[in-house]
């Protein structure tokens, strides 16, 4: 029995060596994202960011050349994502994990990263606590309560309301969401009115909306994932008299994306929304990243997923550069820490106690501009950091 | 099927349906192949195990007993996040964790199949449907036990006989596995090859004859059931521990329709069908996303079509018509 563990063991070692050995010219990066499934859309949105970076910057960095290898989750699966989180560095060799379009991926790869000391960039899950899973973790993303702290804050001192009802779908995200933004409301001054949680199902709003009207709010904060249900919910406030500006209407920006404003039409005049990035935000930087991924992808539009993704490969190219091509973890995580730049989105500063993203925060109000909708920067509040960490 | 000599003397066949055959033990011998030759492979490995252990429970139901199910995840989910949710009170030891956690899911299990017993056909598809997505709605609105959709955090499960501890390479997590797995099979073997076994297959051909022949059908329903929601919470438990994660996919109606699938391929009303399924759908599964990311799912709905129309019988049971054996 142990005769056999020892070769086993031999076989193991004389395995990683042969890896360790290939990787001298080489680094590996192994993408862990949700290809498939509900979530391949947002996947696609990262890669494409990751893809366009690359190939504005070549895949070469510090004499090395980048190889990307993508591995597809299929959805909100934390066994799977650490399943191909192992594989990826026991048989594939990868030097560094990335992508994570959900929470629960990047949890599960969170301790394999941890135990293999791999340097793990987050380029989209946004829950506060996966920085705290291992140090070896640097996001490039947002967090909702950083988002919404922020909002719910701004929304009392400058949106001109004391009051407030929220109506969030029910899964974490949206309760974080609520949570995040009630904080910063109350302490700003204001009161929540009522709240109430929506199914995640098909979207049939008018029993939620209905309550709102009873309560009679000055404003109702909404955070529902994008799809179906931004419409739905347009339209039942909309026949309920809830528009702005008799009531304000606040949300995280998926209820306003391109292909939402369309589907609601002029019911999402007036609508105020929060974002850590916004395509049509005017800014050299951000013009010519939109018109560049614009003609690399047939004209589809960028949002904050190709620009998590594309500052996710920011990061990783620039930390690379700093440790001459090393891949040791403690190294990339160090060279990570205090980074900033500026993005398409903006000013951004890699936090070095947290590892997680210190950015603009910007408020859009949904307005014609040249006959179409779409969101107008109205208002940004710079340098905002996530307010859960350390919080504890 | 049964010819006069047979029927003569009932159990020198049954003892004779139990023997092991050649095919058996070459599979078994099989199973040790990726510990030598695919190191890198052995995580995949695992969870083909724990796959084909919960493709197995859904068998003793589906494949001998004829209940039609498709929330079966229901049991595997409870398993996993009972194992899960145990070690967060302080008792991480593998072994009673496992045992607890297929006690806890066959309890709940015996529960339900007082429901499940009493309906048939497509009413029985949506009572098990209904039941596995309320399951999956429950532990998301549990947010502040189950973790939501963000899975349970901080599952510490403790090294095996505080000795072998699951390590990156996934050696331990596919030994124990393997080894559940085996245990699981044999006892499956069991059930399937003893009267009850037999009682269990005439309600699948003829629900209303058994009453007339004396068989208390609805019982040995409920029994099958029990069992099998037991083995599906231990396939569950086997997850959680050799992945130290529970996320509600776990209880996905995915993870239920998956399997179907699995059955379907492989060959239904025959445990090795199961395990062969299980092995195809992940290993496919495994290398065509890492061809394809994005349209693998594809190749697998053809696989599926492919089977149905020329091996009906799914690929176990094309293999042994061709070999003429009973199959196994």
């Amino acid at each position: 029995m142990f005769a056999r563990i020892a070769a086993v063991l031999a076989l193991g070692v004389g395995l990683m060596w042969s890896a360790q050995a290939n990787a001298q010219d080489t680094i590996k990066i192994g993408l862990i994202m949700a290809y498939s499934g509900p979530f391949a859309d947002t996947a696609n949105q990262m890669q494409a960011g990751i893809d366009l970076y690359m190939q504005q910057h070549g895949d070469e960095v510090a004499g090395k050349k980048i190889e990307i290898i993508k591995k597809d989750t299929g959805g909100p699966k934390a066994d799977e994502a650490k399943r191909l989180a192992q594989e990826l560095i026991v048989r594939d060799g990868v030097d560094i994990l990335a992508g994570f379009t959900l929470t629960p991926e990047a949890l599960g790869a969170a301790a394999v990263a941890d135990q293999a000391k791999k340097f793990m960039v987050v380029m989209n899950a946004a829950t506060s606590i996966i920085t705290e899973k291992s140090p070896y973790i640097v996001r490039t993303s947002m967090t909702i309560p950083q988002l919404n702290t922020a909002f719910g804050k701004w929304a009392y001192e400058k949106g001109g309301v004391k009051q407030a009802y929220t109506l969030v779908a029910d899964y974490a995200p949206g309760v974080d969401a609520s949570t995040a933004f009630a904080k910063g409301f109350t302490d700003a001054g204001g009161t929540i009115v009522g709240a109430d949680k929506s199914p995640m199902g098909p979207p049939d709003f008018s029993a939620f909306v209905q309550r709102i009207k009873d309560a009679s709010p000055e404003a109702v904060f909404v955070f529902i994932p994008g799809g179906a249900q931004p419409p739905a919910l347009g339209k039942a406030l909309a026949e309920r008299g809830l528009t702005p500006p008799n009531t304000q209407i606040f949300a995280q920006g998926e209820l306003t994306f391109p292909e939402a404003i369309k589907s609601m039409g002029d019911t999402a005049k007036g609508i105020i929304t929060t974002f850590n990035y916004t395509m049509e935000r005017d800014d050299p930087i951000n013009n010519a990243f939109v018109k560049a991924y614009r003609d690399a992808n047939k004209g589809r539009s960028p949002d904050i997923y190709s620009v998590g993704g594309y500052d996710g490969m920011h990061l990783i190219y620039e930390a690379l550069k700093k440790t001459g091509g090393s891949t040791d973890a403690a190294a990339l995580v160090k060279a990570s820490e205090g980074m900033s730049w500026e993005s398409p989105r903006g000013k951004m500063v890699i936090d070095p106690e947290t590892r997680d993203v210190i950015q603009t925060v910007y408020i859009r109000k949904v307005e014609e501009v040249d006959g179409q909708l779409q969101n107008v920067v109205i208002d940004e509040i710079p340098d905002v950091k996530d307010p859960l960490h350390g919080a504890k | 099927m049964l010819n006069a000599r047979t029927a003569a003397d009932p159990h020198a066949w049954l003892r004779r349906q139990a023997r092991w055959s050649p095919w058996e033990v070459v599979f078994w011998l099989a199973t040790i192949i990726p510990f030598y030759f695919f190191p890198t492979y052995l995580t995949l490995a695992s969870q083909v195990a724990v796959t084909a252990l919960f493709a197995i429970s859904v068998d003793l139901v589906l494949g001998y007993a004829g209940i039609i199910t498709l929330g079966h995840a229901m049991f595997f989910g409870l398993g996993a996040y009972f194992a899960g949710l145990l070690t967060k009170t302080g008792w991480g030891e593998p072994l009673s964790g496992l045992v607890l956690a297929g006690l806890f899911a066959a309890l709940i299990g015996f529960l339900v199949s007082f429901i499940i017993v009493r309906v048939q056909h497509l009413a029985l598809l949506m009572i098990t449907l209904g039941l596995g997505l309320l399951t999956a709605e429950l532990a998301n609105s549990l947010g502040w036990l189950t973790g939501g959709t963000d899975g349970l955090q901080g599952v510490d499960v403790w090294p095996i006989f505080s000795r072998f501890e699951f390590d990156l390479w996934g050696y331990t997590a596919y030994a124990y596995a393997l080894i559940v797995l085996f245990i699981g099979v044999v006892a499956s073997q069991r059930i399937v090859h003893s009267s009850f076994g037999l009682s269990l297959r005439g309600v699948r051909e003829n629900l209303t004859r058994m009453p007339a022949i004396g068989s208390p059908y609805r019982r040995h329903l409920q029994i099958a059931y029990t069992i099998s929601a037991g083995l599906a919470g231990i396939a569950g438990a086997v997850l959680t521990q050799t992945t130290e994660t529970v996320s509600l996919d776990s209880l996905s109606f995915q993870r239920s329709a998956d399997v179907v699938v699995m059955l379907i391929l492989g060959g239904t009303g025959r445990l090795y069908g199961a395990i062969l399924g299980a092995a195809i759908f992940m290993i496919a599964r495994d290398q065509l996303s890492g061809m394809n990311p994005q349209y693998w799912y594809f190749w697998i709905g053809v696989l599926l079509m492919v089977v149905v129309l020329v091996v009906p019988n799914g690929i176990l049971g094309g293999l042994s018509r061709l070999v003429r054996g009973r199959g196994t």
